[in-house]
């Protein structure tokens, strides 16, 4: 097991090395540069260049990637070229929006997905089945952006229950913030509910196929009791690989569904980043996001390995 | 045939049929305003309701179809063009650094969501439809190299290779003569999956205005633009939200429906 960690830690560190050279080098040939784009179409040539300096633009390539990932090694992700703070703490501050509505937005995908997978598994082509799997087909093929709309117009505008968007803030109390996040975690949460409803369902009816459900039967379990000890706990190992999966989506759907509600995430972040070419920003989010795919999928498969020891075999 | 593929079938025709018709035919011109007809809902005159600028809608989202469809069948291309050849090669070359290689450029790719790929890209190049056909198209590649690669891997095993090989063949040729016809199927429901996958994320790309720019129409624009009237004029964001359901609905039915017909097997185990 711990030779298997240890080869997986080192293709995580290798992947995180690949992906920072990709991002670095695919924004630095971004055309316009950050000093010329801030001071203006009239600016002095030796401003500029004082400006470049002061940014550190003025070094070699590899030089301003070394500083980039020697710093961000210790938490250190840069100066923003616009607001002239730290890409960290505003990184930081961020994600204290982003993060809180990921984890909001799979918790509530994982409270829907669990009992209507196990449901319409339970009862294979009837009624309720064809209703969940119906509503699942429904549920991949919605924009989630545009269900955020819907439920602006129904619970913010008509029935008022909501505000329409904004975030006052965690220092507004915790029931404060959970309710400013809601109407945002359910729509970044119904198209991954519908797709881990699907999972569970399939990797249910698969297990509730197998020989040892008979024989749970064969020796006096009913239906039910045999469906929550030996069935629902043998079909969550793929449901966890999807969960783990889908945490990376969240965090990046997390971008758009702000924007519906104004809410100041990393998305939110990214965006102004890109139109000010405020560039070192933009490659920190990034690479934070990666970072948090490559993890995930990481601690997944240690997981993963750690429950079905045959996987340890494998690469 | 199943019921999926006959709905399926029929949703995505009307699509592509509205985006065809649309070359020769809209109701209205799409682009031309008249803001005395502004916020209309549907009516005899304009089926679908008119804009805040008094645009047809009906016309705006026949002719977003092109924008979209466009947009899609040359991301998922590009990601079978690229994907496929890799999974191929990949496969025939099972274990040494060629594999290694292409699989874990895969895993990289995979790491990067597609929304942040796109992030990236529009930060360097701009934003436009081209740009978010390069992003979606990035992402495809390690989905189809994936997918070849897994389904060829197992057909290498066959006799039929081994003949292939005894008669002095490449693997080159075997690929091309042998093993893709028969990942041919394969390939065409997953390519219906990330066809539809597409035409989502257009969607959110250009909602976020990093997709297609004025004056292409496109949906994710008009919903974009929906938002600000969403409360006095729902329809603005029913029509385009309910032309994006529909066709993503009914490419994934085409898609399952697909899988189950060109796959007998599947079509026993799963009565």
């Amino acid at each position: 097991m711990l030779r298997y960690a240890l080869k997986r830690l080192l293709s995580l560190l290798l992947s995180l090395a690949a992906a920072s050279l990709v991002i670095f080098f695919v924004v630095e040939v971004a055309p316009g540069d950050p000093a010329s784009f801030m001071l203006g179409v009239n600016a002095q040539a030796d401003t500029v260049a004082a400006l470049k300096a002061e940014l550190g633009l003025d070094q070699s390539k590899p030089a301003r990637y070394l500083t980039w990932v020697i710093g961000m090694l210790g938490g250190d992700f840069g100066t923003s070229y616009t607001y002239r703070t730290p890409v960290a703490g505003m990184i930081a501050d961020r994600l204290w929006v982003s993060l809180p509505l990921a984890v909001y937005a799979l918790t509530l995908s994982t409270l829907i997905a669990f009992p209507a997978g196990i449901y319409a598994a339970a009862r294979r082509g009837k009624a309720g089945d064809m209703a969940v799997t119906g509503a699942t087909q429904l549920g991949v093929a919605v924009p989630n952006f545009w269900f955020a709309m819907m439920l602006v117009l129904i619970f913010a505008i008509n029935l008022r229950w909501f505000g329409a968007g904004g975030f006052p803030g965690w220092e507004a109390g915790l029931w404060a913030g959970l309710h400013a996040l809601t109407l945002p975690a359910i729509a970044l949460a119904l198209p991954q509910a519908a797709i881990l409803t699907r999972v569970m369902r399939s990797s249910l009816l698969d297990i509730l196929g197998e020989d040892f459900m008979r024989t749970a039967r064969a020796k006096g379990l009913t239906r039910n009791q045999a469906l929550w000890r030996h069935g629902v706990r043998n079909a969550l190992i793929p449901v966890l690989t999807i969960i783990g999966l889908q945490f990376s989506f969240l965090l990046a759907g997390a971008i758009i569904i702000e924007q519906v509600f104004y809410l100041p995430g990393l998305g939110r972040l990214v965006f102004q980043a890109i139109s000010s070419r405020d560039l070192i920003v933009v490659e920190s989010v990034v690479m934070l996001l990666v970072f948090a795919v490559i993890t995930v999928n990481f601690l997944v498969d240690l997981a993963y390995a750690l429950v079905d020891p045959r996987l340890r075999s494998l690469t | 045939m199943s019921r999926n593929l006959i709905l399926g079938g029929l949703l995505s025709a009307l699509v592509l049929l509205a985006a065809a018709v649309s070359f020769l035919w809209t109701p209205f011109d799409h682009a031309a305003l008249n803001i005395p007809a502004k916020l209309q809902t549907p009516n005899g005159q304009h089926w679908l309701g008119t804009d805040h600028f008094g645009r047809d809608l009906m016309s705006m989202i026949m002719v977003g179809a092109r924008t979209s469809i466009a947009v899609a069948l040359v991301a998922v291309g590009i990601g079978m063009g690229a994907g496929v050849p890799l999974g191929l090669a990949a496969a025939a070359r099972k274990g040494s650094w060629l594999d290694e290689g292409i699989m874990r450029g895969n895993d990289l790719v995979f790491a990067f969501p597609s929304l942040v790929i796109a992030i990236l890209i529009t930060a360097v190049l701009g934003a436009g439809a081209v740009n978010a056909i390069i992003a979606i198209g990035i992402f495809n590649i390690p989905v189809f190299a994936r997918i070849t690669r897994g389904a060829a891997l197992s057909l290498w095993e066959r006799e039929f290779i081994l003949a292939a090989r005894v008669a002095g063949k490449s693997a080159a040729r075997i690929s091309a003569e042998h093993i893709l016809p028969n990942v041919m199927n394969l390939l065409i429901v997953q390519g219906t999956i990330q066809f539809s996958l597409a035409i989502l994320a257009e969607a959110g790309l250009s909602y976020v205005g990093l997709g297609a720019q004025p004056p292409t129409p496109s949906w994710g624009r008009m919903l974009a633009d929906a938002q600000t009237m969403v409360s006095f004029a729902p329809h603005l964001a029913l029509v385009p939200g309910s032309a994006i359901i529909l066709t993503v609905l009914g490419l994934n039915l085409l898609g399952d429906g697909l899988r189950d017909y060109l796959d007998p097997k599947l079509r026993v185990a799963r009565a």
